[in-house]
């Protein structure tokens, strides 16, 4: 199959115009069955020994070879050639998030600096049990969905909210953080994470995802690391901690949607940053006043649907009873 | 063609300028809508986040209402798209469904699993044919350029959004843009968060998302955004001030919905299609189109 290889380069130690990000072509013949690494490694090997690229085991498992592919994070080596060629051309580009070092390939400090954050290990509070843990082979099983995990930073590279914000901890470190509290071992003797659970609900943690799916697109070893979040979020709030933007955006709209069977757009947003938060509640005045003008407030009065009694018997029936609040006065990472 | 129609929470909330337009744009389409009597919420993948299972069972029990209607389901909104969908994934599982259908049995109601929730945008291409649209275009929309914004939901998961079997419905967008005859400003960010989920979250993040997409898209010399999701339509447009000063720019992009964008292609007035509800001017567009005079 003859296909050009269309890669952005860059070499920001060059002097010149290799310094800054440009595009280079690269025709080459390969095999049907050739994957995007097979032709990026035939590239260097015989026609420019001066692209660089990292790879390792060429079988989906080391995690070197995660770039965009086409504008989207995947793994050169798990991605066959011709399943990605679009008229003629494969567009090949550095992971994105993390800065480039020498064209495809970036700096993983980033990367490492967040796994660190979550304190990837097992820390069990209180009482040590006499002889070894025991775990379920179900609860085991279970994680191993997120142990499946191969450090590549394909959901790091494509994440929407590191995109524009460095310091949220991110779908590789929160489903790290996962693969702990949902660890039986982890936590107190109930296998709650309580403290973890505390720290992940503060700022740059669980509730800063914007729930875009691009993580769950992009890894390719289906540890789906918004799902992850989403369930720590769940446990969070079981575990009380509640008392965040997030979890009362979460929890009103709930409450709204099962009383009324509709949102409540009006009073989300208040009752998701706190009533008395006059700040925060000020700082929408200028928009609901540009709405206002223009004849596009949500109605003040919210109407319930057709039938509503028989949405409320659902959502008494299904609607687990909210934990107390916790309470924490100092953060348990320092 | 005859739909059950799920508007959804948004086009008769924060975007009230939606829902006429887009039973406008059907009626004069011959595309015949009618609202599942009492549906709810679709839960937005916020109940999902806290509990899917109630989640899911009012998504159940808007599409058992609508096999009782014995007509398929069309939507107007990307998100609700999306989580039906995901929803409608999870109940192939037949013990999940059967777990479900007890529920809303107290109701009387009962759901197959065989219900496939359609967006407006892909039952034009899907159903209706692009083709069938020309006839309904008496407006030169050719010196309009327009950049797509799909909204997360309606392009991920694609394993619940059938992306396999209808891969144009990664490029359904932009295929609906041509065939209107306006000019398509391809941009990166167009299928990526226009960060309403976190709006009141980290504002921060929400806005210099909204000001990321607009200010590319205006700097590519795009007249107009176009997006089928009126979640996106809400940040981008009703936001786009509080974005642009925290940028330190100027953006002043306006934000089409996607019926709206037909309606102009279909000669209606921009007064009637509601765009004189949006935050961010849509004036020189009317002007470019001939809309005003």
């Amino acid at each position: 199959m003859d296909v050009t290889i269309r890669v952005k380069r860059q070499d920001p130690e060059a002097t010149g115009e290799r310094r800054l990000p440009h595009w280079q072509e690269y025709p080459v013949s390969i095999a049907d069955n050739a994957t995007v690494l097979d032709a990026l490694i035939q590239i260097r090997e015989d026609d420019d020994g001066t692209l660089a690229l990292r790879c390792s085991c060429r079988s989906a498992i080391c995690g070197s070879c995660a770039m965009r592919i086409n504008g989207h994070a995947a793994l050169a080596c798990k991605t066959i050639a011709n399943t990605v060629v679009q008229n003629g051309v494969i567009t090949i580009e550095p992971a994105g998030v993390m800065p480039v070092i020498k064209d495809l390939v970036v700096n993983f400090d980033l990367f490492w600096e967040k796994i660190k954050q979550v304190d990837p290990y097992l820390k069990h509070i209180g009482q040590v049990p006499e002889s070894e843990y025991v775990v379920s082979n179900e609860a085991m099983l279970h994680l191993s969905g997120v142990t499946a995990c191969i450090m590549c930073g394909a959901c790091v590279s494509d994440c929407t909210v590191l995109e524009v914000d460095p310091t949220f901890l991110g779908p590789a470190a929160l489903a790290k953080a996962y693969r702990f509290t949902a660890d039986p071992r982890d936590g107190d003797n109930q296998g709650v994470s309580t403290e973890r659970l505390w720290a992940l609900s503060e700022p740059s943690g669980i509730w800063d995802c914007t729930r875009c799916n691009e993580c769950v697109q992009v890894c390719p070893k289906g540890v789906a690391p918004m799902d992850r979040i989403m369930a720590m979020r769940e446990q969070a709030i079981q575990a009380g901690y509640a008392n965040n933007n997030g979890a009362r955006h979460t929890d009103a709209f709930t409450e709204s949607v099962g009383h009324s069977g509709r949102l409540d757009e009006l009073r989300l947003p208040i009752k998701s940053v706190g009533m008395m938060n006059l700040p925060a509640l000020m700082g929408y005045m200028p928009v609901a006043l540009r709405a206002l003008r223009r004849g596009k407030m949500p109605p003040i009065a919210h109407k319930n649907v057709e039938n509503v009694e028989a949405v409320r018997r659902l959502f008494q029936k299904m609607e687990p009873e909210p934990a107390p609040p916790q309470v924490s006065t100092n953060s348990p990472f320092g | 063609m005859k739909y059950a129609f799920f508007p959804g929470c948004v086009s008769q909330g924060g975007a009230p300028e939606l829902y006429p337009a887009a039973r406008m744009v059907c009626d004069r389409l011959g595309i015949e809508l009618e609202e599942i009597p009492g549906w709810t919420c679709t839960g937005a993948g916020v109940i999902q986040e806290k509990n899917q299972l109630f989640g899911d069972t009012l998504n159940a029990r808007n599409f058992a209402k609508a096999e009782r209607m014995g007509l398929p389901i069309l939507t107007i909104c990307s998100t609700c798209q999306g989580v039906m969908s995901q929803a409608n994934h999870r109940m192939r599982n037949p013990e999940y469904l059967a777990e479900i259908n007890s529920y809303l049995a107290e109701e009387g109601l009962e759901y197959s699993g065989n219900s496939e929730p359609k967006h407006l945008l892909w039952i034009l291409i899907e159903d209706y044919g692009l083709d069938q649209l020309a006839p309904h275009i008496t407006r030169q929309l050719t010196e309009l350029k327009v950049a797509p914004f799909y909204g997360c939901y309606i392009v991920r998961p694609t394993e619940a959004l059938d992306i396999a079997e209808h891969p144009e419905r990664q490029q359904s967008l932009e295929m609906l843009i041509d065939a209107l005859g306006a000019t398509i400003i391809d941009f990166e960010g167009k299928t990526r968060c226009c960060g309403f989920p976190i709006l009141t979250i980290n504002e921060r993040n929400s806005m210099a998302m909204v000001g990321k997409h607009t200010s590319e898209v205006k700097d590519l010399g795009a007249d107009a955004m176009v997006t089928p999701c009126p979640l996106c339509h809400l940040n981008l447009d009703g936001f786009q001030p509080k974005a642009a000063s925290q940028a330190r720019r100027s953006i002043d992009l306006p934000i089409l919905h996607m019926p709206q964008l037909i309606g102009l292609a279909m000669g209606m007035s921009p007064t009637e299609l509601g765009l004189k509800k949006h935050i961010v001017s849509t004036g020189p567009l009317e002007v470019k189109v001939g809309g005003r005079r």
